[in-house]
């Protein structure tokens, strides 16, 4: 354990220290949320008017909610570049050399992405409630939200990392991207669920985020709703996806 | 006497002729349109992205048409114009690409050398872009049309649109060629993709501006030049012959071009010194 603890510690340091010592790292992943907040909130506020939309705290908590869930799988996906990126430069078959105990190797980037997403997700409720998002949900409220934010970041974090590990390349970027774009944008993100219509309803309706979407937005109005779904499936994709980074590690292992 | 025939007589009888300046774009056009369709990575992801940005923002911001002063169309109507914009884009960032590693290749060094002129250069190396462009828009307006979507301005209409998307996409592609020869590496022209990105999204793409309730967004969008352009393409999808927006969408694409191509022709002067 202790092994496990050293490998991790030094791996999240680095990673951590990597991202913000780098403009050009850290940058983009502030403010393409706050980007997404302004034209999604700003832009599409007038959404609000449709009837049948009912979101009391208003259109940009409405959309606040998709924006910190997206940055948090963001954090995630972005690590998994930084992942690829070790392995091209060589760095982490170094890493796998001398490393006690590898599996802490995963654990340290899912670490440094959690704390790349305090960064953003702060940064992106800062924004928020500048532009006088209303949050009517407590406390209690309050850290479910955030909480759900960590599960969405580390299930990203995991697959980026298994993706990377698997093809060992940069050029894995739109294969970690595309996905986790997909499939978050294939939720209810610019009208509630019932306002959906055609395939995207049909999709959305099975869709996972939409689950973790509804919850935050539910969380954010002080009126919870599906939190049990949304925690569950999270806590499933993040063993699903802990064992997909641990084959994508086994992978790497046996690339040599 | 033309310039191809100006022969200089030359050691073991090379014909050193001096090509003409169509001889000279073909040539490099030839070079440029093969290197596009060889890289077919460079041609499926634009076509793809925007396509399923079409049938994800189409579709999920259908109850859009239920605010009131909406026009009477369906929204994936309206949100067609949005795919020849952000290809565009794509052209822009490809043109550019391809320059910036001609340039760190060296290739561009071994051209210098070599009575090339700058501008049969710069328009050969557009012509990818181009044909580029050309494919794009038929693939958007046969998916669009697939879909559901009606040409208000009719079959005529199609022509003129093909025409102001192509017009548009030769204006960015030479604002990718400008970063290209201004900055040098395809990593500083892939840099400048976001920037880029955010104009589409901070324009008319997603709501008529007379619809958009925020203050500051409104007036973004308004001297947001990428309104004007999108507007123009969708006017003659969803309006038909709307003068205003086509002399708008028309003029804007005219000038990025004007504007773009002029800085690319200096840049590519300091570029192609001959020393």
């Amino acid at each position: 354990m202790r092994r496990f603890y050293y490998v991790a510690h030094g791996v999240a340091w680095r990673s951590v220290h990597n991202t913000f010592a780098n403009p050009a790292i850290i940058l983009p992943s502030i403010i393409f949320p706050l980007f997404f907040l302004a034209a999604f909130a700003g832009g599409l506020s007038s959404i609000a008017g449709v009837p049948d939309f009912n979101y009391k705290p208003g259109y940009t908590a409405f959309q606040f909610a998709f924006v910190l869930l997206q940055s948090s799988a963001f954090g995630g996906v972005f690590t998994g570049f930084a992942v690829a990126r070790d392995f091209d430069s060589g760095f982490a078959r170094r890493l796998l050399l001398c490393a006690p105990q590898r599996s802490g190797i995963i654990a340290g980037y899912a670490i440094g992405a959690l704390v790349r997403w305090f960064v953003t997700g702060t940064c992106v409720t800062v924004a928020a409630l500048l532009a006088g998002m209303s949050i009517e949900g407590g406390g209690v409220e309050l850290v479910g939200l955030f909480g759900l934010g960590v599960l969405v970041n580390i299930v990203a974090a995991l697959w980026a990392c298994g993706v990377a590990m698997f093809l060992r390349t940069e050029q894995a970027g739109a294969l970690i991207q595309m996905p986790v774009f997909i499939v978050l944008f294939v939720a209810p993100v610019f009208v509630p669920l019932s306002l959906l219509t055609g395939w995207i309803h049909a999709v959305a309706r099975y869709n996972p985020a939409t689950a973790a979407l509804e919850a935050a937005r539910g969380l954010i109005a002080g009126s919870p709703v599906k939190l049990v779904l949304a925690f569950g499936l999270l806590a499933g994709a993040i063993a699903v996806m802990s064992l997909f980074a641990r084959r994508g590690l086994a992978s790497a292992e046996r690339a040599g | 006497m033309s310039a191809s025939e100006a022969v200089v007589g030359a050691p073991g009888g090379i014909s050193l002729a001096v090509p003409s300046l169509f001889d000279q774009v073909g040539a490099v056009a030839r070079r440029s349109v093969v290197r596009i369709f060889r890289q077919r990575a460079l041609l499926i992801f634009p076509l793809v992205f925007p396509l399923l940005l079409f049938a994800i923002n189409g579709t999920g911001l259908a109850a859009a048409r239920r605010i009131p002063g909406f026009p009477d169309v369906n929204y994936l109507d309206f949100a067609l114009a949005i795919p020849f914009i952000q290809g565009a884009l794509f052209v822009a960032i490809t043109a550019g690409t391809d320059l910036a590693r001609d340039i760190e290749s060296g290739f561009f060094d071994r051209l210098a050398l070599t009575p090339l002129r700058g501008s049969a250069l710069l328009a050969g190396q557009l012509a990818g872009a181009v044909v580029l462009a050309c494919v794009q828009s038929l693939v958007y307006l046969g998916v669009g049309i697939a879909s559901g979507v009606g040409i208000a301005s009719g079959f005529a209409g199609v022509f003129v649109l093909l025409a102001l998307s192509i017009l548009i996409a030769f204006g960015f592609a030479g604002l990718g060629s400008l970063l290209a020869l201004r900055f040098g590496t395809g990593e500083a022209v892939q840099g400048f993709f976001p920037l880029l990105f955010v104009t589409v999204f901070l324009s008319s793409s997603n709501l008529p501006r007379n619809l958009i309730t925020t203050d500051w967004f409104r007036e973004v969008a308004t001297y947001n030049p990428v309104s004007y352009l999108i507007e123009g393409v969708r006017s003659l999808i969803i309006t038909g012959w709307d003068g205003e927006a086509l002399a708008l969408g028309f003029g804007f694409a005219l000038a990025l071009s004007v504007l773009t191509l002029s800085f690319a022709g200096a840049s590519m002067k300091n570029r192609l010194v001959r020393t």
